[in-house]
């Protein structure tokens, strides 16, 4: 026989809120008191709390500050991040609706643990290199590629972020000539990431007829085509 | 121009508004000025007004007031009702237009390339024939 799994909730079936089906009487029979009674020699059994080790007393601050200070309240909310769209999948093209890549159709990856979908062009097929992109700027259309070839699992959100900016010296002379050379280069090893990831997705998509010249192509609204009537 | 379609019993036509949009439907019985009873295989028979009927040019043979049965062997037996509709010019439209609006994104584009090609030839033709001509 399987173990019996402790019971969870109340012996006492609910009639209506506040009034339950069995009586005061009725529900000390059913808890089986008398039964804990009778193993305990007639008293219910009772247990001390246990010694708690020895605190020291603590003695008064020497210093208090001058005004009361009201402590904010404790916080302990943590976001979630947020709940991916049942059309959007790994795999799936998207079309992108804000940004500089607007209208632009783009495969997912995967989601960020920030929330946020990674998402990739592929770079060589229309520009859009590896990116972050909120769910919200992003239609899911039907259409699939399958990335089962792709390991996306070195990138997260630590990845995207922003390099810390250098300590600028403020000599008039140098200030000038500073501002020429602030020219923002592409690390190296990020150039390979998106080779290695598109190499892999290049082959998924070409097996697809049309599929590249399509990812190539940017999403418009042309006369007649009503969004809340399309099927994407 | 005399009328070509009549309501009468065993009249097939077309539901298009309300909750059976779209629906063949039979003209069972007619219940006054207004309105038919209507029935098909796959529904409950009900009361419809004649507004929202588009009469087609199918009908069948059949006695006021069938048993659903009788109904559904009478649809069966007149020629397949639903092989006319489907190879008639209107069922035909209905169904390429039902096509078209469950198009994905996809589709839509590979469904402009062909266009593109079809024009690209038919614009060959018509020169070569400019040209000859």
């Amino acid at each position: 026989m399987a173990p019996k799994k402790p019971r969870t909730g109340t012996r006492n079936p609910e009639l209506i809120r506040g009034i339950g089906k069995y009586s005061r009487s009725q529900m000390y029979h059913k808890r089986g008191i008398w039964a804990i009674k009778a193993k305990n020699g007639g008293v219910f059994p009772r247990h001390d709390p246990k010694p708690k080790p020895e605190v020291p007393a603590q003695k008064s601050p020497k210093f208090y500050p001058a005004d009361d200070v009201r402590k904010p309240l404790v916080n302990k909310h943590r976001p979630k991040p947020a709940k991916l769209r049942a059309s959007v999948t790994p795999g799936t093209v998207l079309i992108l609706l804000a940004g500089r890549f607007k209208g632009k159709r783009v495969v997912f990856l995967k989601q960020l643990p920030s929330g946020l979908l990674l998402v990739t062009g592929p770079f060589k097929i229309n520009g859009v290199p590896l990116r972050r992109v909120n769910q919200a700027y992003v239609i899911g259309t039907s259409t699939k590629v399958n990335v089962s070839d792709v390991n996306v699992d070195k990138f997260d959100d630590k990845y995207f972020s922003k390099d810390a900016k250098k300590k600028k010296t403020k000599g008039e002379g140098e200030f000038f000539e500073a501002e020429k050379e602030e020219k923002k280069v592409l690390p190296q090893d990020k150039k390979d990431d998106q080779k290695t990831v598109d190499s892999a997705l290049l082959k998924a998509i070409e097996s697809v007829p049309d599929l590249k010249s399509y990812l190539g192509a940017r999403f418009s609204l042309k006369a007649g085509m009503k969004p809340h009537e399309l099927v994407f | 121009m005399p009328f070509k379609r009549y309501v009468e019993i065993g009249r097939i036509a077309l539901v298009n508004y309300g909750k059976e949009y779209g629906k063949l439907v039979v003209i069972v019985d007619v219940i006054d000025q207004n309105r038919a009873l209507v029935d098909a295989p796959d529904m409950v028979r009900s009361q419809v007004n004649f507004k929202r009927l588009s009469l087609t040019d199918i009908k069948i043979d059949i006695k006021r007031v069938p048993k659903k049965k009788d109904l559904v062997k009478a649809m069966e037996a007149a020629v397949d009702v639903k092989n006319k509709w489907e190879n008639s010019s209107w069922g035909r439209k209905l169904i390429v237009r039902k096509r078209r609006a469950a198009l994905s994104d996809f589709d839509r584009f590979k469904l402009m390339l062909a266009k593109i090609k079809r024009a690209a030839v038919v614009r060959q033709e018509l020169s070569k024939l400019k040209k000859s001509a």
